[in-house]
Parts: structure tokens; C-alpha cells; sequence
């Protein structure tokens, strides 16, 4: 019989993964869509903590978390672009415009 | 035992997508991973009694976000990256998020998580249906939250537009 645990367990794996690959990627379209990643675990938890719980609030949390994820790609995209017109990179090495 | 299989199978493709997207070298096969593993995490949705958020999974995250990511690899014509030399970096990032797993691990174990059943059961799920039960929590209980995420939108839409304007 599948528990709780295992979606907490399994959504703890793929929140490390994604940590992992925000930390070492270079390529910053790869780190957000690691940060995707992440924000999908949570989703994961929130879904089965409020299936366990009898309550619909998690599932509501969720449809503001997939709001502000929506939200963010748009941004963070057009962020990108713009940063890519300037530098011709999206290597986060390259983002050093307010370095000393 | 057909649900523990399930779980299992869904679960090991997760995992395995979401290792090959933080380590494919071409950005395109890492959005293609991504999308797996949110078409895996749908299939949970399905399993946990939520198949709205399923859906809304699927058409939201796999349908919106990705064609827009995707959209933006192509555009940039980024290719693949050479292997990179900072190997301690690595090694460093990799013990934070061991640690990082280790440290949610232990909270999952040593925790209890609380037995407390509220009103929603499967009984009422299908009865009354997923959709109908989350919009009547969203616009009689969470209004208000649900006005300010349509103010957030209408910020981004205002945000992406004059960020991506040639001349600012």
C-alpha cells in the first residue's frame, strides 16, 4: 500500500535533484528549469498532504504556486532574452554587470 | 499491489527524468526530460484523487510553460555545452543536496503526520467532483488570494512585454 511517506520521500528526492542542478549548471535556461523541477516537488507534497488530510486547501496552494510559476517563466524569460541581445550568452559566468 | 506497481515504475521514470535534466548537455533534451517528469507527476495527481490538478498539470506546466521555454531555446540557438572543468564545484553542490535529502529524510521519518481527517474523502470527491469542489473553495474562501494572483498575472504580462521591447 502506497503512504504518505513515499510521496514525501519521492518529492524530497527530485527537490535534491533539482538543488543539485540549480548549483552546478552554467546554462540559465537549464537552472530554471530546474527550479521548475523544484516547485513541481512541492506541488507533489502539497497534493498528498492535503489527499491525507481530507482538506482542499494544499490543492488551492498549488493552483496559486502553478500561478506564480507562470508568472516567473514569463519574467525570467524575457529577462533572459534581454540578456542575451546584450551579451550574446546565457552562461551565468557572464552575468557580472554589477560586479566590482 | 497494482498501485504499488504503478507507483513504483511512474516513480523510477520521475526520477530518472529529473536526473537527466540536470544532466543532459543540449538544453532541448533537458526541456523534453521535464516534460516527462511532469507527466509522471500528473499520473500522481491521478493516483492521489486530484484530477483536475492533473489536468491542469499537464495543460498549465507541459503545455504553457514548456512551449514558451522551449520556444525561447530555439530562438537563442543555444547547442550543447562543453563538459565543464569545476569538478569541486560539483562535488560541493552534490554533499549540499545530499544533505539537503538527508535533512528532509529525517524530518519525513521522525515526524508523524498528523491522522486528522477532514471532509474530504473519496466518497465526496466523486460525488460532487474535484472541479466543483475547488472552485467552490476558490471563490468563496480564497477570493481574495485568487484577485491578487490575477493582479500578479496582469504585472508579468505588463513585465515581459517591456522587457522584451528592443528599445527600453
Amino acid at each position: 500500500m502506497i503512504s504518505i511517506y513515499h510521496y514525501m520521500i519521492l518529492s524530497a528526492i527530485l527537490f535534491a535533484i533539482g538543488t543539485f542542478g540549480v548549483l552546478t549548471r552554467k546554462n540559465m535556461i537549464v537552472i530554471f528549469m530546474c527550479i521548475e523541477l523544484m516547485l513541481n516537488s512541492v506541488n507533489l507534497t502539497f497534493i498528498a498532504l492535503s489527499r491525507h488530510l481530507g482538506n482542499m486547501d494544499g490543492q488551492i496552494f498549488v493552483f496559486f504556486v502553478m500561478t506564480v510559476a507562470a508568472a516567473e517563466a514569463a519574467v525570467g524569460l524575457a529577462l533572459i532574452i534581454a540578456f542575451f541581445r546584450n551579451k550574446e550568452s546565457v552562461e551565468v559566468d557572464d552575468f557580472n554587470l554589477l560586479k566590482w | 499491489m497494482f498501485e504499488s506497481m504503478l507507483f513504483t515504475s511512474v516513480a523510477l521514470v520521475a526520477i530518472l527524468s529529473a536526473f537527466f535534466v540536470m544532466k543532459c548537455r543540449n538544453p532541448v533534451n533537458s526541456a523534453l526530460c521535464l516534460i516527462t517528469n511532469f507527466l509522471c507527476l500528473s499520473v500522481f495527481y491521478v493516483m492521489l484523487e486530484a484530477p483536475f490538478m492533473a489536468a491542469i498539470q499537464i495543460m498549465v506546466y507541459a503545455g504553457a510553460i514548456m512551449v514558451l521555454i522551449v520556444f525561447v531555446i530555439m530562438l537563442l540557438n543555444i547547442g550543447s555545452v562543453a563538459k565543464s572543468r569545476y569538478t569541486h564545484g560539483v562535488a560541493g553542490a552534490a554533499v549540499v543536496a545530499f544533505l539537503l535529502f538527508i535533512a528532509a529524510a529525517k524530518f519525513i521519518a521522525g515526524g508523524e503526520v498528523a491522522n486528522k481527517v477532514g471532509n474530504v474523502t473519496a466518497q465526496v470527491v466523486q460525488d460532487y467532483g474535484h472541479t466543483e469542489l475547488i472552485g467552490t473553495a476558490m471563490f468563496t474562501e480564497f477570493l481574495l488570494p485568487f484577485e491578487i494572483a490575477s493582479i500578479l498575472l496582469l504585472v508579468a504580462i505588463v513585465g515581459a512585454v517591456i522587457l522584451s521591447k528592443r528599445k527600453v
